[in-house]
This record gives structure tokens, sequence and C-alpha cells, in this order.
């Protein structure tokens, strides 16, 4: 019957997907709540979170975490938007500049961790550099316990290098749908370019703005391989706690209340974002 | 004649252009450059910025270190079958979005939204011990599960901004002249939407290479590329990170610009 | 052979009823134009017809087949779309063959079949190109090349020529009547340009809000609108309506405009005389009022608004108590705004409307 098979067509074409994340992302979910907040023998506990608290890491794995956030995000947000506004300039060239800023979308924390690393080490190239200028009579150790303040500017730098990309492009995506009369007009009305960006182009420019703010939050929550390559443990975060406690401490349901609770912070952050979000595209008119 | 206010401006641009050009370019260089050197000039005091040590020592030392070729050829297994695994389940459905309207089609797209949010962690501590039950812990197709629901929502996302680009009133002219459905999509979507989709996978592909945490929770011995480096990182000698950094970005950074002129429109359709 | 009939046709896209129970026929080789505003049903009911559309309730039947639900490619029919819908992928003679391609015809039958048809489209120059080579009118001719090619029995076009510019269309509108005079196929015309209709249409089917409202040929649907709508609908400008009132004087039925007094056609008479006392609308075309230096019968005392000459006649807008009405006069006719006129009513060229339901009275 070709009635039939018309209206049940598209939910046959998204059933495998669904299926497929049903199995492989909303079960597991709900396992990982069972192993953070499930004894052995199946019962309620909070005895997981009780015991992760009470890890010496814990402490410092929050405050680094949200740390990590407060400073990257904002940086990357600024940095991207100087060179998304500047590549909308069209200048000639732009292209072949934009594609060399969405570089480092290609490249894992992992990757970046290791890149800088090669910079920030103690016979690093940036160590070689600022001695053979004669800033430097030894390396600087960047990248020891002792100087943390140094060895957290590295991890926002290796963040902001690597994830950069991706808020420029969401925002350069952005900055295209915005009509250009809007430009010109701020053109025509006198306004020089530093209250054309305040004052025309981030107001329209903020749905984007949000997007790319909620995306960078949830992964920065996320932030681990970049700390581990640079700082090794010396610098906790909560994801690394996870693989610590499933990797090398071999206890799933602490590694289960570490994900969880960075979860729980993905889904507040997300509500937070979604609220203001919701209430600001109303005020600049588009849907 | 521009006036001298104009040509100041332009030179003010083009020099922030290169400046941000450099910041992004430049740690890529020093790392080829720290990766395709002799071992003792890893730790050359100080380190010279010209090729001048330029050397395949370390290089091939980290290709011929144990299981890293097994790695890489993991790596490359496991981001095939997530690119064919994801587009043969996803693309469909990113045609259903593209072209119905049908009950909770709002809720379902809501939901791969939220899916795309879900941290890593969460996903691969339940999954690597359900693997364990099901003989799939340490397993290449566990991995390539994992990294395809992880690329699920993206995949089903982007096609459907692609499928969306091809004017439904071709489809329907094809049904005319005597196509049936599937075969008014092969011949007249599919050709249309190949670089899109094409592209799709490529960006795929990078997602699985690029990974870390699943990678290294779900496996212990049949490693990828980013899990065996990563395992290794405490233990290993600085040469053998650096050029395990870059084996890993080369191939990506490659693909990436292949796929350069699709990346505004991927990342415009993820974020609205 | 190829007739088509709509029977009790109904379609409904969510509340609205863009297809309100409808029925037609159209004779096989006839020239059917589907005409109305936008919304009111009439590309619905062609997309029914082409299996594009699923219908609600009623039958579709091409020739003795009922092809209700039948997938497009099975009902032998060949479309022209809006939008062109030329495949970008392909050559104009690609395109042109790719319905025929999908009969698996043999090779040479195909490269005559498409070179015949690209012939009678002026395309044969330009079978290598691309699409994105050519330009809008071309790539419209390669779409209707595309349709005859298949020589179906049936051939659809949905506002082939709304996305032309002006010229092109007037240019195209005369090349498809043509095209429709050498292959004789039933064709579905539907557009939303009345103009394009009278040229075009054998018969005329004015839709509005899902329904058929009238059906006949051109000139009749022009000279006899069966409602307001339609005499408002059709003709540029449309027809001027009057509102009256009906009054019986010893037997005689006139129609009271103001202190002015119109008499109907002796065959209406007898069906006003029912309707004494009612309000009614006198609907007229402007080109069948004329001017008068005094009062005669059938005539009312106007005042003249604007007069815009437009080569071939003048067009008046005229006050006529608190109404305004167009009126086409002659080139020549001496006539300055603030003017007050006489307007001489034809009355066998007056359409009398029921003020209630905007239906045109018939003769009883």
């Amino acid at each position: 019957m070709r009635v039939r098979t018309e209206s049940i067509l598209p939910y046959s074409l998204l059933a495998p997907t669904l299926i497929f994340i049903t199995l492989l992302i909303v079960v597991p979910i709900f396992q990982a709540f069972l192993l953070a907040f499930q004894t052995a023998d199946g019962e309620f506990t909070l005895t997981q979170f009780e015991k992760m608290i009470a890890d010496t890491s814990f402490a410092d794995a929050l405050k680094f975490t949200f740390l990590l956030l407060i400073f990257i995000v904002p940086a990357q947000v600024v940095l991207a938007l100087v060179m998304a506004l500047l590549i909308h300039t069209r200048f000639k060239g732009h292209t072949f500049f934009l594609y060399i800023y969405a570089l480092p979308l290609a490249i894992s924390d992992l990757a970046a961790g290791i890149v800088w690393l090669a910079i920030f080490t103690e016979r690093g190239f940036l160590n070689s550099g600022l001695f053979q200028l004669g800033l430097l009579e030894r390396p600087f150790l960047f990248l020891s316990y002792q100087n943390l303040p140094a060895l957290f500017s590295t991890l926002i730098i290796a963040e902001s290098w690597r994830a950069t990309a991706i808020v420029m492009v969401i925002l350069l995506a952005g900055l295209q749908v915005i009509p250009r009369d809007y430009f010109e007009a701020a053109d025509v009305f006198g306004a020089n370019t530093l209250k054309r960006t305040l004052f025309v182009v981030l107001p329209l420019l903020r749905p984007s703005l949000q997007n790319a703010l909620i995306i960078r939050t949830i992964f920065a929550f996320q932030t681990f391989a970049v700390v581990l390559a640079l700082a090794g443990r010396v610098i906790p975060v909560l994801t690394g706690e996870a693989y610590n406690w499933y990797a090398l401490n071999r206890n799933a349901n602490i590694a289960a209340a570490y994900s969880t609770l960075v979860l729980i912070f993905t889904v507040i952050a997300t509500v937070v974002y979604f609220r203001l979000l919701r209430t600001s595209t109303a005020e600049a008119g588009f849907d | 004649m521009p006036s001298s206010r104009f040509i100041l401006n332009r030179i003010f641009l083009y020099a922030v252009a290169i400046a941000l050009a450099v910041w992004t370019l430049a740690p890529l260089y020093l790392i080829a450059l720290a990766a395709f050197s002799t071992k003792e000039a890893v730790f050359q005091w100080p380190k010279l910025f010209l090729p001048t040590a330029f050397s395949t020592e370390t290089m091939a030392f980290f290709v011929g270190s144990t299981g890293v070729l097994d790695s890489v050829k993991n790596s490359i297994i496991v981001a095939l079958v997530t690119v064919v695994a994801s587009l043969i389940l996803g693309a469909p459905g990113g045609y259903a979005l593209a072209r119905f309207r049908f009950r909770g089609k709002d809720a379902i797209q809501l939901g791969f939204l939220i899916s795309k949010m879900f941290p890593t962690a969460i996903l691969s501590v339940p999954l690597a011990i359900a693997f364990l039950q099901m003989d799939l812990y340490d397993t290449l197709w566990g991995v390539a599960l994992m990294h395809t629901a992880m690329a699920l929502p993206f995949v089903i996302i982007v096609t459907a901004g692609i499928f969306v680009g091809v004017p439904r009133d071709l489809e329907e002219a094809a049904q005319t002249l005597g196509c049936n459905r599937l075969q008014a999509f092969w011949r007249v979507v599919m050709p249309l939407t190949i670089p899109g989709l094409a592209a799709a996978a490529i960006f795929t592909f990078v997602l699985s290479w690029n990974e870390v945490f699943a990678a290294t929770i779900l496996t212990l011995r049949n490693r990828t590329l980013p899990a065996q480096v990563l395992s290794g990182l405490s233990g290993s000698p600085l040469y053998y990170r650096y050029a395990g950094g870059f084996f890993m970005i080369l191939p990506a950074v490659v693909f990436i610009f292949a796929i350069r002129k699709y990346l505004l429109n991927m990342w415009g359709n993820i974020v609205r | 052979m190829a007739g088509i009939q709509f029977q009790s046709i109904r379609k409904i896209f969510g509340k609205t009823l863009a297809a309100n129970d409808v029925s037609l026929e159209i004779k096989d080789g006839e020239f059917m134009v589907l005409l109305g505003p936008s919304g009111c049903g009439k590309t619905t009911l062609l997309r029914c017809l082409a299996g594009l559309e699923r219908v609600d309730g009623g039958r579709v039947l091409i020739g003795a087949r009922d092809v209700t639900e039948l997938a497009p490619r099975d009902r032998k029919i060949a479309m022209v779309f809006q939008s062109y819908a030329v495949f970008p992928h392909l050559t104009v003679f690609d395109n042109i063959a790719f319905g025929l391609q999908m009969q698996s015809r043999p090779r040479d039958e195909i490269k005559r079949r498409v070179e015949d048809g690209a012939r009678l489209l002026e395309l044969s120059d330009y079978l290598a190109r691309y699409p994105a080579q050519l330009s809008g009118g071309q790539r419209q001719r390669v779409a209707v090349a595309r349709a005859i090619v298949m020589q179906a029995a049936v051939l659809l076009m949905d506002e082939p020529l709304s996305n032309l510019d002006a010229l092109l269309r007037l240019q195209m509108r005369a090349e498809l009547k043509r095209l429709h005079q050498e292959i004789k196929a039933t064709t579905i015309y539907v557009t939303h340009d009345q103009v394009e209709a009278l040229s075009l249409g054998d018969r005329i089917a004015v839709m509005q809000n899902g329904r058929i409202v009238q059906c006949d040929a051109p000139m009749n649907i022009y000279d006899y609108p069966a409602n307001k709508f339609v005499g408002g609908f059709i003709g540029t400008p449309p027809m001027n309506f009057l509102p009256g009132v009906v009054r019986v004087n010893e037997g005689k039925p006139i129609a009271a405009v103001g202190e002015s007094h119109i008499a109907p056609s002796v065959a209406l008479a007898s069906a006003l005389i029912e309707k004494n006392g009612q309000p009614i609308l006198l609907g007229i075309r402007p080109e069948n009022l004329a001017l008068a230096s005094a009062q005669h019968a059938n005539t009312i005392r106007a005042r003249v608004l604007v007069v815009e000459p437009l080569g071939s006649h003048k067009l008046l807008t005229v006050q006529v108590g608190a109404e305004i009405s167009k009126v086409s006069v002659a080139p020549d006719q001496r006539v300055a705004p603030n003017d007050d006129v006489w307007l001489h009513f034809d009355p066998e060229k007056i359409r009398w409307m029921d003020a209630a339901t905007g239906d045109a009275i018939h003769p009883g």
C-alpha cells in the first residue's frame, strides 16, 4: 500500500540512526548513572561521590577545570572574532588567510599539546628563541610544577591556538548570514569601524556568538589530552581524573562519578546558555 | 588615487592578518622541524629555527617503535569503518530530515543536537564494561562503534543541510520522467551531493582519527594512534612524542585543507 | 484516448482544504488552463494529477485508466515545472534524453527524438552545454523539450512562464500555443496570469479556495463571469461593480443606481422580477461603458478623476456616487479630469449579480 509507505518512510530512514544512538549513547548514560549511584548490590548510594570528593585531586580538578573554562573561552572568542571580522572585510587574499586560520580544526587536543610541548619545554623553541635574542641567560621552566601560573598559561595558549578555529568558522558563518545592507547602512551613518563593530555587528552576531559559546563551554569541560601532554598530572582536570580512575586505578565507579559530574556541569551550562539565547534571539530579530 | 588614510588602513589590516597567520602556522612549522631532526638535535641548546639538522631519524624511530605502525593501521581501519557506517546509517536520516515533514521531527532534531553534547567520558566507561561482556573490548570494532555513535549526530545534521540544497523539484521531475524514488535519488540527488557528502566523510574521518579518550579507554593492546601516543606519553622520550604529534597532525591538516570550501557551510549548518 | 477526469478530488494540508471536492473533465487534446490566485489549489490539483501529491479523497482518471494510486512514472504524463527543474549535472542533451533513457529506448531512437525536440525548441546549438551556461529562457526551453520528447498523451505545466521577463514571456506564450497545435497532447496548464489563461486555453477553469468556480471557454469566462470573483480576477483592469437595488415598475424590473435607472436585457427580466427590492451588483467591463454628452436611457452621472492615455485607448478613472469605476474610451475621445459626464451602460453587456452571494443572476 503506497499510502502507508509514504508516511512511514521518514521514520524508517531515521530508524537505524535512532536505534544506534539509543544503544550507544542513551543506554550508556543510564549505565553511567548506575555505576555512579549504585552499590555492587544495586542499591542507591552516594559513597562513590563521597570517595570522589575526598580524593586529594578532586578540589584541584574542579578548580582547574573552571579556571581553564574562564580563561580559554573568552580568549578563543575574542581571537576568533578578530579573525572572523578581518576575513569578513573580504580584503584581497582573504580566502587564503581563512584557510590558514581554519587549519587547527584538524588538530586533536593531544597533538596540540605535543606541538606546544616542543615550544615550551626546557630546551624548546621558546627558550631557544629568547636566549638567542639575549633576553634569557638560561632556560625558563615553563612546565614545572614550581611555576603553576606559567604552566597554566601554556595550557591556555595551546587550547586557544587549537580551538579558536572552530569558533572563527562558526562566527564567520554567522557573519555571512547578516545582510550586507547592515554594514553599508552603518557606513552611511558615519559609524567608524569600532563603533560599527560594537553597535551593529556584535548585536546581530549574538546568536552565533552564543552558539559558539555553548559548543566551546561544553568542550572546555572535556579538556584533557592537552593538559596531560603539557602538565602531566601536575594540573588535574575532571575529565582527566575520570580517565585516570578508569585507565590507571581500574575503578569504573569513581570514573563514572567524575563523568556524571562533567555531564551535570554540561547540562547546567547548556540550559543557562539556552535561556540566554532564547531572549536574545527575540531581541535581535533572528529566528 | 587612494588616500593615504586608506593605504595606512590596508597596511594595518594586512599586518594583523599576517600576524594571525604566523600565530597559526609557526607552531606547525616548529613541530615539523622537531619531528624531522636527529635525536641529538631534540636536546640541542639553543635550538636553531632553520632546518639545518634535517633528518628522518626521529621520524624513523617513531615509525619503527613497537606498536606504532599497527596503531596507524588500526586508526585508519577504525576511521574508515566509522566513515562508512556513519554515512550509511546517517545519510538516510539526514535525507528524511531534509525532505519530509512528519510528527516528532523537531523533537528528533533536538535529540540529535543534545546527543552531540554528551561528554565522551560518560559514554566510554560504561561502554568499556559492556564491550568486555560482549567481547568487543580492545577490538577495532568496538572503537569504530563508539566513534560512529559520536559521529552520527554530526553526520545527520550535516547531510540534512546538504540534501536541503537540492531542490525538491529536481527529484519530482525525475519521478515524472520515469524514476521511482530510489532511482530519482541515485540519478539526481546523489550526483549533486557527492562533493558535499565527500566533505562530510572526510570530516568524519578526521573526527575519528583525532579521537583520544574513547579510543584509549576501549582498547588495551589494539591501540589507535592517538591512544598509542597518549598511553605512552609519560614514559616516552621527547622525540618520540614530537614525531607522534606531527604524524597525527599531517593527514588531518591535509584533509581539512582539501575540504576547506565546505567548512563554513558545515559549521554554519551544525549550529543552526 | 487520453481525456482526464477528476472525480470529487479532496486534498487537505493540515487544516486547509487545498482541493474541496473538485470534479473536472478534460477532453482528449484539449488545452485546459487552471487559473486562480496563489493558494487557490490549482497547483495542488495539478500535482494530484501528476501523482506528486496523494489525494485524500476522489479518483483521478487518465483515459479510461484509474491512476489514483499510481506513482508518477506509471501515469504516462510529462511535466514542466515552475522552477524548470533542469538537472544541473547533465548536459542539455542528457536532460532532454533523461526520460527516454529511463524507458531504455534504443540509442539511435533517443538521439533522433532528442534532436527533433531540440529543433522544435531551437536548442540544437546548445545540446552539449550545461544548464549553468544557459539563459533563463533557454533553461525553460530545455524543460519544455524534456517533457515533449516523452510524447506523453498528457502534458502538465506548472506556471512555466512565471520566471521569465515580460518580453520573453510574451514570446514563449505564442510558442507554447504553436507547440500545442503541433503535438496535440492533452495539456493542463496552471497559471495565476489571466492574460496567459485567455490567450492559451481552449477552456479555463477558474479556482478559488479549493473549488472550481467556473469552467468555460475564455471568451465566455470574460463576457459572462459566473460571479463577482471571476469578473474581478479576469480582465485588466477588472470588471466594475456598481451596487444598486431592483425595482419593479409596471411589471418591468430596473436597477436603481443612485438616481439613475438601468434596464436589464429582455432575457433577464423575468428572473429579476422575483428580486424586487433586493440589492444587486451591476458588473460591467470598462470597454462596455461609453461616455454620453447628455442623459439618455441607461446612463449614470459620473465625474472623471484621472485620464490615462495608453496609446490604443484612454483609461478613465471615474467616480459614480461613492464608487470608483474604470472606463475605457477611444484614444481621440476628448475628456479631462473634473469633467462631469454621463456613462452609458450597454444592457447586453451588463452582468447582474446577487449582492449577497456575488453570483450572477441567470435568465429564469
